[in-house]
């Protein structure tokens, strides 16, 4: 589906033909040099069983056009504006690790449009180590590389993946690799610059999920703690043997989680 | 190779792909011998069928042990995953019905092993699906073959039997000058010899009955994707890049991205064309998988003494293998294969058909058999045998002789195999 934000085409996936009149909504935003695809179990799955769905390619990323926002606030921003050109007024807020950030702002600033938010992945601040960044700011395949290794928990780089055949380590890396050029640097600044998000956490008020693998290296379980005790009463979840890219790596972990948290609405 | 970030070649070969059991604690991959797995509700079987949520329904579709060996494939070449087949000729049947459809059109090496020669030439234009075949030395040749209809370049890493090198990266040019993508039977190299997609393939396919399986006792295949390709940019290929009525309207390229012609491929070609491997052929190649970095190495050191060998002895006209170094491919060898060239390899008997009826016959270790990549050493005689099919005039673009013997080293005593050599030669030419 394709809508039109600041002049600009915004794809968002549907995970279906055409969404239904009356049913719930729930938004899904990427993380860093991702896109819509990260979400495709999830999207097919809520739209078949009771939600419209609104999986998003930020701007500057997979099928959406312009070039990437700079900044969590933008972000923020520009999510709202994509959701009034929807007419969706009310959704449940799925983000992760940079689109955690961007679910939190976005709840912060209007906590009338959500009525549930999960944070996947996610740490307050958010800061990303200086050699990751320069790579990603020179464009080089080893911020791809740093993030393979870093993001993934070592049985995910081993493999064992429950959707058949495919390595998540690689995909993930294509995946990255086509925002590489585009997005990735801008992405990574845009977390390791988010400064208010203790601040936005302490004025949600919407019912919120904290998701965390256990082996996460980019955004360690440690990491959100300031975090998860700024938020009223999270339901903070620890997935094993799970680094930062939870819904690739323990998708049906992420499945229960999801499902528990739209169920609590 | 792999680089030091990443979990190595070797470690991958063990470990790939697979996790303790976490039921039972089983160190070794478990034999999930059952055609079907139990749904835990309604809902959860929906999923299943609909790709909602991730699992097994069926073997012919998916299998917990032919998964391991798919992703342990996958991760070994580098690319976003593999599907399992009975066979490599099914593995290059389904990429092939896929990718494309009536009046497509293939550009295809001519240096081919049989089986796939006769199912470019004899049974896809049946089908609507035409095959022009050109030098494998000659990237140009590839590119004044395309036509608008074309859908792929296909060729081996190796040819067989006179062991024409691919120059990978050129030819990879010429088919993403096209938006078309390069696909490449890497049966005779391996991953841990050659690694296509490091060079610009973008599909691989292996027969996993050879060097991947090592032992000749499974018949099996894989296609494996490097992800790579951009099917939306190149425009060319609906069946990945438009709704499709046989699942749900899915639009491959749309929600898989990377991983959209492995979906398609197993959620089609799988389901409707059915050539699942075995869960227990999986098991077989997951135990050779186990030791391919010792026996490729040990593969290419024993081929590498018998090229001598032979090289030096009078009943032989010439060695075709690229470890040659006067083969005409000898130089793209070592700058794409540094660590040898493999054990398949032909050579010219003098005394044409009758002495190569002698040499066979004399032999005593060598396996007379149609098979290659075995641990233990074989022969065969291409014109009677593989390449029967095909007329004079391939055979001759092909450079198959009727003297022309081809040899799959094992990893037996080189000097036991020279002792037979020697032996079957000398009486040859009696």
């Amino acid at each position: 589906m394709r809508f039109t934000v600041d002049g600009q085409e915004v794809y968002a996936a549907t995970g279906a033909d055409a969404h239904q009149p009356g049913k719930p909504w729930i938004t899904f935003i990427h993380g860093a040099g991702c896109d819509h695809t990260v979400w495709v179990l999830f999207a097919r799955f809520f739209s078949r069983n009771g939600f419209n769905v609104l999986a998003p390619d930020l701007p500057g990323h997979g099928k959406s056009a312009g070039g990437p926002l700079i900044t969590v606030e933008q972000m923020a921003q520009w999510l709202s504006r994509l959701l009034a050109a929807a007419n969706i007024d009310s959704t449940v807020l799925v983000g992760h690790s940079l689109g955690s950030l961007v679910a939190l702002e976005a709840a912060a600033r209007e906590p009338q449009r959500y009525t549930q938010v999960v944070l996947l992945g996610t740490a307050v601040p958010m800061p990303v180590g200086e050699a990751l960044l320069n790579a990603a700011r020179e464009r080089n395949h080893a911020a791809v590389d740093m993030i393979m290794q870093f993001g993934h928990a070592f049985g995910t780089q081993l493999g064992g993946n429950p959707v058949a055949g495919i390595s998540v380590l690689n995909n993930n890396m294509r995946v990255l690799e086509r925002g590489l050029p585009v997005n990735l640097y801008e992405d990574l600044n845009a977390c390791h610059s988010y400064r208010d998000g203790i601040d936005a956490a302490r004025t949600i008020k919407t019912p919120i999920m904290v998701v965390l693998g256990d082996q996460d290296r980019m955004t360690p379980p440690a990491s959100a703690q300031a975090l998860i005790a700024a938020l009223p009463a999270p339901d903070v979840r620890r997935i094993p043997d799970c680094g930062h890219m939870l819904m690739s790596e323990q998708p049906e972990a992420v499945h229960v989680a999801l499902v528990a948290a739209v169920s609590a609405r | 190779m792999s680089s030091s970030k990443y979990i190595g070649f070797d470690t991958l070969t063990l470990h790939g792909g697979q996790r303790p059991d976490p039921v039972t604690g089983a160190r070794a991959t478990p034999i999930y011998q059952t055609t079907s797995f139990v749904f835990q509700e309604t809902t959860h079987a929906a999923s299943l069928f609909n790709l909602g949520r991730s699992g097994h329904v069926y073997s012919r579709i998916s299998n917990p042990t032919v998964a391991v060996l798919e992703e342990r494939v996958a991760s070994l070449e580098g690319g976003v995953g593999g599907i399992a087949t009975a066979s490599g000729m099914a593995a290059i049947h389904l990429a092939i019905t896929t990718l494309m459809g009536q009046g497509s059109h293939i550009v295809s090496s001519h240096a081919l092993y049989g089986g796939t020669h006769n199912l470019l030439t004899y049974t896809l234009p049946r089908f609507g699906i035409e095959t022009t075949f050109v030098d494998p030395r000659d990237p140009a040749a590839f590119r004044a073959a395309i036509r608008p209809e074309t859908r792929l370049l296909y060729a081996e890493t190796i040819g067989n039997p006179r062991g024409e090198v691919l120059d990978i990266p050129s030819v990879a040019g010429v088919a993403h000058d096209h938006g078309l993508p390069l696909m490449l039977d890497s049966t005779l190299t391996t991953p841990w010899l050659l690694r296509p997609f490091d060079h610009g393939a973008d599909l691989v396919m292996h027969s996993l009955t050879k060097f991947i399986g090592g032992h000749g006792i499974a018949i099996g295949g894989m296609v494996v994707d490097s992800g790579r390709f951009d099917w939306e940019k190149s425009g060319h290929f609906p069946t990945l890049t438009e709704p499709y009525a046989g699942f749900e309207n899915m639009d491959f390229a749309e929600d898989f991205g990377p991983s959209a012609f492995l979906i398609r491929g197993r959620r089609e070609g799988l389901r409707d064309f059915g050539a699942a491997l075995s869960p227990t052929n999986a098991f077989h190649f997951l135990q050779g998988l186990e030791t391919l970095p010792l026996r490729m190495a040990r593969h290419v050191e024993n081929a590498r003494r018998i090229i001598v060998f032979l090289g030096e002895n009078p009943a032989v006209t010439h060695v075709n293998s690229p470890e040659v170094p006067g083969h005409p491919d000898h130089d793209l060898a070592r700058r794409l294969l540094p660590r040898g060239c493999g054990s398949v390899f032909s050579f010219e008997l003098k005394g044409g058909r009758e002495a190569g009826r002698k040499f066979i016959e004399s032999l005593q270790l060598f396996s007379h058999l149609a098979n290659v990549g075995d641990a233990k050493s074989l022969v065969i005689h291409p014109a009677s045998t593989t390449h029967a099919r095909m007329g004079a005039a391939a055979l001759q673009q092909a450079g198959i002789t009727e003297g022309l013997v081809r040899l799959s080293v094992g990893l037996e005593d080189p000097e036991d195999l020279i002792a037979d050599l020697s032996r079957a030669l000398y009486r040859s030419q009696k």
